[in-house]
């Protein structure tokens, strides 16, 4: 059976290493036609054919229990190969160099760029509330023309996602930004892309059939 | 500008969807799932389901019900009602909750917050308060669907959850629940004013102008409940009122 969807190319593993929930993100999988398998281990992360990095709370915690379960490297690795990868929400912001979060942490480095506060100061000279929680619209930079063979290609710029987040990634290479999203007046990243990688801020499997268009399009990638 | 989610919040006892007054005087309504999925397919931005009478019987229905909407209700789902400890939240969390309202048992030890926030990240830590006019601009928490006073000040406890690590407060108005006369506004802009996370406004949605009002008093989150369950006005109507009075909502 597992051999048949690796042929249709449906297959998605899933780390689970502790944070996040990993279940949820596992029936979007499966509603957006695919299947999800939730893995553990450095071997199973090299033999994945699209991995999945959940990831929600405190980025140290996520990146120690990373670490601390002997992943990175495989991670690194599997990025490099080229197969398709998938971060969502801290397994985004640990694509890139380091984060803000209560001191300094190292991500993977897969990404250029680091994880900082959003500002809670908006435009209009008010103080608003951070965390953020709630939905946003996914807005295209100026750097791109087209979201044309990336995750977000079914989309239609403003469709909206759900986020619940503080932090937010910072990458140094524009060219890397692939969502951007307002927050009190100002434009921050809220999708990332490189080559065959991929990160959302937002949590595509709890943002209704804009999520699932995401997650499906990532299926055939 | 931020945006303001729309929740729809579903009391349920045993295998039902029930509505109460003032949070008391149970009225059975239908199968919560099928409420559920369909709000889900007029776009709600999130769904609750509090268990009321968990506390009183064992939580297999609860958990049963919230895992069978997990399968196909792709938006947050918050669960609340009887939950202890961080085993009942990670149990939770299993049947596929997304966040956790937690009343009573935060009110007996605090730390709970702080553990389920360490463990499982505050995105998913909700302090539910059932709140009391006591008259003067001053609030009691209550537990129990508003059966049992704590002796704590609201705005206080609101405060103290934060600290402990709380991500969101849902603020239930006892006074106003189930009354279709609009939300405690001045509750809603004291506990807002005090906290620097969103607070889900509850309690007494009559009318689209009522949360219009929710919003201008500092509510981040609006939950509706019989004004969505008796039909009495579609969540199109309201959306479409929402940003008619300049709310900014998620558009489908």
């Amino acid at each position: 059976m597992l051999g048949r969807f690796k042929e249709l190319g449906l297959l998605v593993s899933i780390i689970d290493y502790g944070v996040g929930n990993v279940l949820s993100i596992a029936r979007a999988v499966s509603a957006a036609g695919g299947r999800a398998v939730l893995i553990k281990t450095a071997q199973e992360i090299s033999g994945a054919d699209r991995l999945l990095l959940p990831g929600v709370g405190a980025f140290g915690h996520c990146a120690n229990n990373l670490r601390r379960h002997g992943l990175e490297q495989a991670i690194k690795d599997f990025a490099h190969s080229g197969r398709p990868f998938l971060g969502i929400c801290v397994g985004m912001q640990l694509m890139l160099d380091e984060s803000a979060e209560f001191g300094r942490h190292p991500g993977l480095g897969l990404i250029p760029g680091r994880v900082e506060r959003i500002p809670n100061l908006g435009a209009d000279g008010l103080i608003h509330k951070v965390p953020y929680v709630g939905w946003n619209q996914l807005l295209r930079p100026k750097s791109r023309h087209s979201w044309q063979g990336t995750v977000l290609e079914k989309l239609r710029e403003g469709d909206w996602a759900y986020f619940t987040h503080s932090y937010a990634a910072m990458p140094i290479d524009e060219s890397h930004i692939l969502s951007e999203s307002d927050y009190f007046g100002f434009r921050r990243t809220t999708a990332i892309s490189r080559d065959n990688l991929y990160g959302c801020q937002f949590h595509p499997e709890k943002s209704g059939s804009v999520g699932l268009e995401i997650i499906s399009r990532f299926l055939t990638m | 500008m931020r945006t303001t989610r729309l929740i729809a919040r579903l009391d349920i006892k045993g295998a039902s969807l029930i509505k109460g007054i003032n949070l008391e005087g149970v009225r059975k309504i239908g199968d919560p799932q099928e409420y559920a999925r369909a709000y889900y397919g007029d776009h709600i931005d999130e769904i609750i389901y509090m268990d009321i009478v968990a506390s009183l019987y064992d939580r297999s229905m609860i958990t049963d019900i919230v895992s069978h909407t997990a399968d196909n209700v792709f938006v947050p789902i918050t669960v609340g009602g009887g939950i202890r400890s961080v085993d009942d939240v990670s149990a939770m969390l299993r049947a596929g909750a997304d966040k956790l309202a937690i009343n009573s048992a935060a009110i007996a030890r605090p730390e709970l917050i702080r553990d389920v926030a360490t463990q499982f990240g505050s995105q998913c830590m909700v302090v539910s308060i059932e709140a009391k006019s006591m008259g003067a601009g001053k609030w009691q928490a209550y537990t129990d669907c508003g059966r049992e006073p704590t002796g704590r000040d609201v705005v206080e406890w609101a405060r103290q959850a934060v600290d402990l690590g709380a991500g969101e407060i849902l603020l239930t108005s006892i006074d106003q629940e189930g009354t279709r006369r609009g939300f405690d506004l001045a509750l809603i802009s004291a506990v807002s004013s005090a906290v620097t996370i969103p607070v889900i406004a509850s309690g007494g949605m009559g009318a689209t102008a009522d949360l219009v009002k929710a919003v201008g008093a500092g509510a981040d989150a609006i939950a509706m409940a019989d004004i969505l369950h008796y039909k009495r006005v579609s969540l199109a109507e309201i959306r479409a009122g929402a940003i008619s009075a300049g709310i900014r909502v998620r558009e489908v």
